[in-house]
């Protein structure tokens, strides 16, 4: 151990955020292993109650760690800002040799030859993946009780959703076993997650994150993005993640916002902030709209100016986007065909491929994507075509006219980032409209494609609220510089991070 | 608002390539109904008459890329996650109807 400053020995490596982990790494305070270690043990300590992971790759993890700490050894080999952190993956990203299921049955034991661009870079980048994590089957959810393996549990109580599709990326964030989390956000399955367990989860704007390797959704609208317990740390994983890349070729091809200045400079003095009439209020828990009306009294304190802007189309956001999304799953879902990978049911040497095709999607997709396809496929059919696919796509247009009028007057929008706060596992499942209405704020970025954050500012009812910030396309900087700038004075308000006062997970 | 008729699922399961039981047949019939008349309220928006659809989010267009050859998957890696392969093939169940 040499001397400086650093975490001290007994420190628990576990909670320490990214950057600090990265420097402790950097400077030989810390190895990644024993940094790789810790969360590994943390692992099998806590996620027997919480469920986040639906693999973890521990030789994997170990194995890369070790390569991190002989780069740092060897000193003409560089690190990045990221080496030797500790990352949980959402199971929607393909990673080589390592089991890929999007929640579903019907991949259940596929092993990817290949990996997703992001995974690459995040090993370049020397980041260590722990393992994948628990989601909605296919990203369709908003409370990850549609995976075919089981819920994930809320750290702030185990009783409780961690949001969807990617609650297992926010659960392991917020329960210490991993301080980064790879997500994937189609209708807010970043944000609305990060929200309801009070972490911060961004969706990048769409085409700023690779999406070769990830498995299709909605083509149009999934993006992934970062999650982590500070504005910093997902800035850092943002930018290991973004950049143009030739395999996908809706990503842009122009530099990454300087989203890591942003949030270390955390200035929001003189800037313009909208608070969206249209998110908030009816159907909005009084408790959520309480702390959310307090954090932009606080923004005006820190020196934003804050107008009221109307968005006269985001009301009809939700129906546009429920019809927008499973059309374009019931095109993507088609390649699960009983062929190429995954699960084969009822070949039996004289059924037609057409029928084992059937039994096997029948047996392989749970009753969400089972809606959700069979809904497309309608929305899509001739005759019902132009009445909703067309009419949904033609709002969508006008959704994203009211952003681009909406930011001559403003420099970023804000809003609850959901409506209520985690509710209990099991009160929505049954009720597929109740279930969508979680969406109902973080869907309008989504289809216009700017990027939007989620952000902690607060408990009610003891659960915690967020924030959502939403800027203009590929100026995800402003994100950064709202919620550093936010970060920091509820930090000093409260003494602490919000996760701090969390209850203790029993070990 | 169209009215969802069990047959109409059924009609959109198999087009869907789903082996559907009665039970889902008739359970997505009632809640296809709860939902469209949800999504119904988009019709309502009638400044949204000759206004152009949006299909994607970011308007790029023909991307292109050198016409060059670059290494493809490995064979046997990608059969290896086939539920069914043979002679270096994804081997399907039989595709015309037996005579």
């Amino acid at each position: 151990m040499s001397a400086g400053p650093g975490p001290a020995a007994g420190t628990d490596l576990t909670r320490l955020s990214a950057a600090d982990t990265a420097a402790a790494v950097a400077s030989g305070q810390a190895s990644a292993v024993e940094v790789a270690r810790a969360h590994l043990d943390r692992i099998a300590a806590v996620d027997g109650a919480v469920h986040a992971f639906l693999h973890v790759d521990a030789g994997g993890a170990l194995a890369q760690a070790a390569a991190v700490d002989a780069a740092v050894a060897d000193r003409d080999a560089r690190t990045g800002p990221l080496a030797g952190v500790p990352l949980a993956m959402k199971d929607v990203i393909v990673t080589r040799g390592v089991p890929t299921t999007a929640g579903s049955r019907i991949l259940e034991g596929w092993r990817p030859p290949y990996d997703a661009t992001v995974a690459t870079r995040l090993r370049e980048a020397g980041v260590v993946v722990l393992g994948k994590t628990n989601m909605d089957e296919f990203a369709m959810g908003s409370s990850t009780e549609h995976s075919a393996y089981g819920p994930t549990s809320n750290p702030w109580d185990l009783t409780r959703i961690p949001g969807g599709s990617g609650g297992g990326s926010a659960a392991a964030v917020a329960a210490y076993e991993a301080p980064l989390a790879v997500g994937t956000d189609t209708g807010g399955s970043i944000r609305q997650p990060a929200a309801v367990t009070g972490t911060v989860g961004v969706k990048p704007t769409y085409g700023g994150v690779s999406r070769y390797g990830l498995i299709a959704f909605s083509s149009s609208l999934d993006q992934a993005g970062p999650c982590a317990r500070t504005v910093l740390d997902a800035a850092l994983l943002h930018e290991a993640m973004a950049g143009h890349d030739p395999r996908d070729s809706t990503s842009i091809d122009a530099p990454v916002p300087p989203v890591v200045a942003a949030a270390r400079r955390a200035d929001v003095s003189g800037l313009r902030v909208g608070v969206v009439r249209e998110l908030g209020g009816e159907g909005y828990e009084s408790g959520v709209q309480e702390r959310f009306d307090e954090a932009v009294a606080l923004l005006q304190e820190l020196g934003a100016t804050v107008s009221e802007v109307s968005c006269p189309h985001f009301g009809y956001a939700l129906p546009a986007y429920y019809l927008i999304a499973p059309s374009e799953a019931s095109s993507n879902l088609a390649r699960f065909d009983s062929v190429r990978y995954g699960l084969r049911v009822g070949d039996d040497g004289d059924r037609s491929l057409e029928d084992v095709m059937s039994l096997t999607r029948a047996a392989g997709f749970g009753p969400e994507v089972k809606r959700r396809i069979v809904l497309g496929t309608f929305a899509l059919s001739s005759g019902y075509y132009d009445a909703y696919y067309g009419q949904a796509q033609k709002v969508r247009t006008l959704i994203t006219r009211d952003f681009t009028s909406a930011f001559e007057s403003v420099d970023v929008l804000v809003s609850p980032a959901s409506p209520g706060v985690a509710f209990p596992i099991g009160a929505k499942v049954d009720d597929p409209l109740a279930m969508y209405r979680q969406d109902l704020a973080t869907i309008p970025s989504n289809l216009y494609g700017g990027p939007a954050m989620s952000l902690p500012v607060g408990l009610s009812e003891g659960l915690p609220v967020g924030l959502q910030v939403m800027a203009p396309t590929m100026r995800d900087d402003l994100l950064y510089l709202v919620g550093g700038a936010l970060e920091a004075a509820l930090h000093d308000r409260w003494g602490g991070d919000l996760l701090s006062r969390a209850p203790k997970l029993e070990v | 608002m169209p009215e969802i008729t069990r047959e109409q699922v059924a009609h959109l399961a198999r087009l869907s390539r789903l082996a559907l039981d009665d039970a889902e047949l008739d359970g997505l019939a009632s809640q296809l109904q709860v939902i469209l008349g949800a999504v119904e309220q988009i019709s309502e928006v009638a400044d949204a008459a000759g206004v152009p659809p949006t299909t994607h989010a970011v308007p790029v267009e023909n991307v292109h890329r050198p016409d060059v050859v670059t290494p493809s998957l490995d064979r046997d890696a990608v059969l290896a996650g086939a539920p069914a392969a043979e002679d270096g093939r994804f081997r399907v169940p039989r595709i015309l109807d037996a005579e």
